[in-house]
């Protein structure tokens, strides 16, 4: 093994380690950070109040896309009573939290880094070190578990709004009966799916927050630091979520 | 102050949206859960007894030659009859329904869910609230078709080889 790849996987082990370190000392620093619900408040308005409006257009066009091709292939069936159903379960087990993640990740996921990184560079977090202010607990703690909390509500309304969607399209445009829509939707979804929506979006909350806070703690305190700590949360949370995506997929299944 | 006061507000609202947005998934979507109707338009109600209704649920439509007049409101299973009971609400401007109209449950395409299609009948007194209709066909189960198209298949297989061994003398 040359030198320079071993000097890549010690360094891939140690960027890993640090991640996974972070993380614990992340989780202590949650605990007292409950103590100051403002801070956390502050974070969901960032983070999830103001991803409101991507979130439901995102969410209602995915439903009538859904709608449309899914009207289109059950059309060939002679089976478009089955369009809420199919609709309904695409949107809640898959699309619905992964695509909310994702959108999450690329408005919600690069704000965190940059905003954590730049204090990072303007030495911001190094002077509420020096003042016995632990930055963990005030600033990194406080927006993990803002996106912890707003990830599944968004994923909630996604869903939501998406279903409308669906029904827009399949009930007012195409003509399928408004009543078989809904009941045999009712009648095939369990309760085991609807949980499956919300755990998804409830790992993807923790993952995404955790990379979007880690990136942007451990940012090079440069100006181009944080533009590809920034880039590396995006990439990083869109890879993690799809591959989580089937993990817990399979898990459920 | 002010700028705090319309985050706190921000942050509620988005809060509020997210738990209503999880409580309409967790009860209005699974069968298992509690259902409120989504506002009836005004009809009257009927009810028709069946041998079986197969498939048919809450919230299927009725129609009458294609066109939707009405919904099953309620299914039950009356323990006197032994049949199953459907509550229909059939809207207000289709209130010339003849009493001896025919009810049968009938399948959208093949794989389609099942409705109830009404038949008119020749009376002159219509259909009111709290009226029977009297007359029903039962949903045709696809797989009791095949039972018996395969049972009269194979007697008339039996037969017809013994048909076959006569014919030549």
């Amino acid at each position: 093994m040359s030198d320079g790849s071993r000097e890549g996987v010690l360094e891939g082990l140690r960027k890993t380690g640090v991640t996974a370190l972070f993380f614990g000392r992340l989780l202590g620093a949650c605990v007292p950070a409950l103590g100051r619900p403002r801070l956390i408040i502050a974070q969901i308005y960032n983070a999830g109040a103001r991803s409101l409006i991507i979130i439901m257009l995102s969410g209602l066009f995915t439903g009538m896309v859904l709608g449309l091709q899914g009207y289109d292939l059950l059309h060939r069936f002679g089976a478009t009573s089955a369009l809420g159903t199919a609709a309904a379960l695409s949107l809640l087990k898959e699309l619905g939290p992964v695509l909310t993640a994702l959108l999450f990740a690329g408005r919600a996921g690069t704000a965190l880094t940059s905003e954590i990184g730049l204090m990072r560079a303007t030495d911001q977090l190094t002077a509420m070190e020096v003042m016995a202010v632990d930055p963990l607990r005030h600033v990194a703690a406080p927006r993990f578990l803002g996106g912890l909390i707003a990830l599944p509500l968004l994923t909630a309304i996604f869903i939501v709004v998406g279903l409308f969607g669906a029904q827009l399209v399949g009930v007012q445009m195409m003509g399928v009966d408004r009543g078989i829509f809904w009941s045999q939707m009712q009648s095939a979804i369990a309760l085991k799916d609807v949980t499956e929506g919300v755990v998804k979006s409830v790992a993807f909350g923790a993952v995404l927050s955790l990379i979007a806070v880690n990136e942007g703690y451990h940012a090079d305190p440069t100006a181009e630091g944080v533009g590809r700590a920034t880039t590396r949360t995006v990439v990083a949370s869109s890879v993690m979520t799809l591959l989580l995506d089937y993990v817990l997929t399979a898990a459920f299944l | 102050m002010r700028a705090n006061r319309s985050l706190e507000i921000g942050t509620g609202l988005f809060v509020l949206l997210g738990v209503a947005a999880l409580l309409f998934l967790t009860t209005q979507l699974p069968a298992s859960g509690m259902k409120f109707g989504f506002g009836k338009p005004a009809g009257y109600e009927v009810t028709a007894e069946f041998d079986n209704i197969g498939d048919l649920k809450v919230g299927a439509p009725v129609k009458m030659a294609g066109v939707r007049i009405g919904e099953v409101t309620r299914i039950d299973f009356d323990t006197n009859s032994e049949r199953a009971e459907v509550w229909m609400n059939i809207y207000k401007k289709f209130n010339q329904i003849p009493m001896d109209s025919f009810a049968s449950i009938d399948t959208e395409g093949l794989l389609g869910g099942e409705y109830i299609s009404i038949s008119p009948g020749g009376l002159q007194t219509y259909l009111k609230n709290g009226s029977r209709i009297e007359e029903t066909q039962s949903a045709l189960v696809l797989e009791n078709l095949i039972n018996k198209f395969f049972a009269n298949f194979s007697n008339k297989s039996g037969s017809g080889s013994q048909g076959g061994s006569k014919g030549p003398k």
